[in-house]
């Protein structure tokens, strides 16, 4: 569950942020203090972690300290399903 | 009479002590209503500790803040003692430290400031960052001033510093070009600001009964400081402000801001129309009415009528009028403003040959089914402003022929700010040269570029150069020739962004390797960064 979760969230990243289709994305890769992702986008993962796993990342809590990679996104999304 | 900012802030502070002068809002907090009353008295204790500290009239204040109210009583409060604020971008999660602390090495030794307003969680940063032997002689903390007190005393009028009754006196600088490191502080005088506000009160109609302002944008960035937070201030009108980062990571907020207040008028970059068009829901939208937002301004960035198409699409059904979007065209060396279309109709379009275009510097209109490109009005100059399009020679051209915009008004740059060269080299014949390319037709200015290769983003001017130099930095690259070992493309492709966006103020999207030989280069040997990026363009479809 959790790997097929960083799978989806991975491929997200890679076509329609970074634009790069099939680009591989680390589980431990730093995402947001690297700059891979940058502020405009956090909105996008927002909104797709809300349509596709029914979790609401409040935009107060948008940054490096709530995640900053795919394993701790994926944490992240866990909890709150099992909440 | 003479008006500078104190004595408009104490008119209206005596006026209408009373009246909201302030909405302020932080996500997840309750909207903060200031008057001016104690926006006033707030602005005057940060006056009293700049004073304690030994801080003058014309001396530069350094405000590295980060979004919070202080910063605006920061600001004022240097402004009543007389001394010069200048508001800097403070340091975000992807920059370098070290990076940063090096811009504000260079920008004090030039710029000498007297003093710097931080916050105790930026202690470390700015206290490595100053030189012993350098100008700064104190480093004052918001954390000492007392702020919070919810005590609402009166405010006192007799503490304004009373040095400051010039209108030709510099009032503040605002630092948003020029290389990183070197940026230029353009110093504006209280006159040039107050013409630029009797233009933009005359042209845009304000009546500060009926308008509101709604504005996200930052203040160290001349659309923000001036539309979005100097002109409501000093003109009377309700301003509700939002910070830059709330908005990005909640477009909404934009929305939900201007139909609980009413907004009427809105500064936005080109690319906040486009963002705002694709990344709200509507589930966000519920009750949302924007009808009272009577002009949504375009400015900063080149602007583009299919981002205005996809706003007024996506927003229209939430009373966006179409004779809302407008544009101006806007520099921080002219206070703000150039130009501005005409509110209540929508800026004027025109179909251009492309051929004609690209190759001719000259605009013919497309004739009927053939290809064209899509160019949209920055308006007319604005009162006391002209404007005249020149080639590289200094001849003035006639309408529908591209050159060099040159600028004249009353609400120009007194210079930048030690920086006298730089001054002397920006104006020929005592006219401002903007670097910046556009035509004129039947009066109205079409820009059609900005300064040689200069790249906008975000409303940030972002020079190639500097970008190219951080790369030549990055292990694996040759410096200089931006050849690179080979290897793992991809790994060297994820440092060269990594790098680019800790060190810079713009973050790399795309990074691409190419094979030897595929970077075209002119005839003499120089990289051609316009052939490159037609021919990087035409490769890839850009979402």
């Amino acid at each position: 569950m959790s790997t097929e979760i960083t799978n989806e969230l991975a491929a997200f990243i890679a076509e329609e942020i970074l634009s790069q289709p099939g680009r591989r994305i680390d589980p431990e890769e730093n995402l947001i203090t690297s700059g891979l992702i940058d502020s405009l986008s956090l909105v996008d993962i927002a909104l797709f972690v809300e349509e596709q796993y029914r979790v609401l990342i409040d935009d107060t809590k948008l940054n490096a300290d709530t995640f900053d990679s795919l394993k701790e996104l994926t944490s992240l999304i866990n909890s709150r399903q099992h909440e | 009479m003479n008006r500078t900012f104190p004595s408009e802030l104490i008119r209206l502070t005596r006026e209408q002590p009373e009246q909201p002068s302030i909405y302020f809002l932080e996500a997840g907090l309750e909207d903060r209503v200031v008057t001016y009353q104690e926006l006033f008295q707030k602005s005057t204790s940060v006056a009293a500790h700049l004073r304690k500290a030994g801080i003058n009239s014309g001396d530069v204040v350094v405000l590295l803040i980060d979004y919070r109210f202080d910063l605006l009583t920061s600001f004022w409060g240097c402004v009543l003692q007389g001394a010069i604020p200048s508001i800097l971008p403070f340091l975000t999660e992807k920059l370098n430290p070290d990076r940063y602390q090096a811009d504000l090495r260079s920008l004090i030794s030039v710029t000498r400031p007297a003093a710097i307003i931080t916050f105790r969680d930026f202690e470390d940063i700015v206290e490595d960052a100053v030189q012993p032997d350098s100008s700064v002689q104190a480093i004052l903390y918001l954390e000492d001033f007392g702020l919070d007190s919810d005590e609402d005393a009166l405010p006192d009028f007799s503490l304004v510093s009373e040095h400051i009754q010039d209108p030709e006196r510099i009032v503040l600088l605002q630092h948003s070009s020029g290389t990183t490191g070197l940026q230029k502080g353009v110093a504006l005088s209280h006159g040039a600001v107050f013409n630029q506000l009797d233009a933009l009160s005359s042209v845009l109609n304000l009546d500060p009964a009926l308008d509101v302002v709604v504005s996200w944008l930052p203040l160290y960035h001349d659309m923000g400081l001036i539309a979005g937070f100097i002109m409501p201030i000093l003109s009377g009108i309700p301003l509700v402000l939002m910070s830059p980062f709330d908005w990005v990571r909640a477009p909404y907020r934009l929305f939900e801001a201007v139909s609980k207040y009413k907004g009427t008028l809105t500064w936005l970059p080109n690319f906040a129309y486009n963002f705002c068009a694709r990344k709200v829901r509507n589930r966000q939208l519920e009750g949302i009415d924007l009808s009272s937002w009577r002009a949504v301004i375009n400015c900063s960035e080149p602007v583009r009528w299919e981002s205005h198409q996809a706003f007024y699409e996506r927003y229209n059904e939430f009373g966006l009028a179409q004779e809302a979007l407008q544009t101006s065209y806007a520099m921080a060396e002219n206070t703000f403003g150039v130009t501005q279309s005409k509110l209540g109709s929508q800026p004027r379009l025109q179909h251009i040959d492309p051929e004609s275009y690209q190759h001719h510097n000259q605009i013919q209109l497309a004739s009927e089914g053939k290809p064209f490109l899509t160019m949209m009005s920055s308006g007319v100059p604005l009162p006391n402003t002209r404007i005249r399009i020149q080639d590289q020679a200094g001849i003035t051209l006639p309408e529908n022929k591209i050159g060099e915009i040159a600028l004249q008004s009353k609400s120009m740059l007194s210079e930048y700010y030690r920086r006298p060269e730089v001054t002397e080299k920006s104006f020929q014949d005592g006219w401002f040269m903007t670097g910046d390319y556009g035509y004129i037709s039947d009066g109205e200015l079409f820009v059609t570029g900005r300064k040689k290769d200069l790249i906008i983003v975000g409303g940030k001017n972002i020079y190639p150069g500097d970008l190219e130099e951080l790369v030549y930095e990055v292990p694996g690259v040759h410096p200089g020739r931006a050849v690179v070992e080979e290897g793992n493309r991809q790994q060297l492709a994820d440092r060269i962004r990594r790098y680019v966006t800790q060190n810079s103020p713009v973050s790399l999207r795309f990074v691409q390797i190419v094979d030897p030989k595929g970077i075209l280069k002119t005839s003499s040997g120089k990289i051609s960064r316009s052939a490159n990026k037609e021919k990087y363009l035409s490769q890839v479809k850009l979402n």
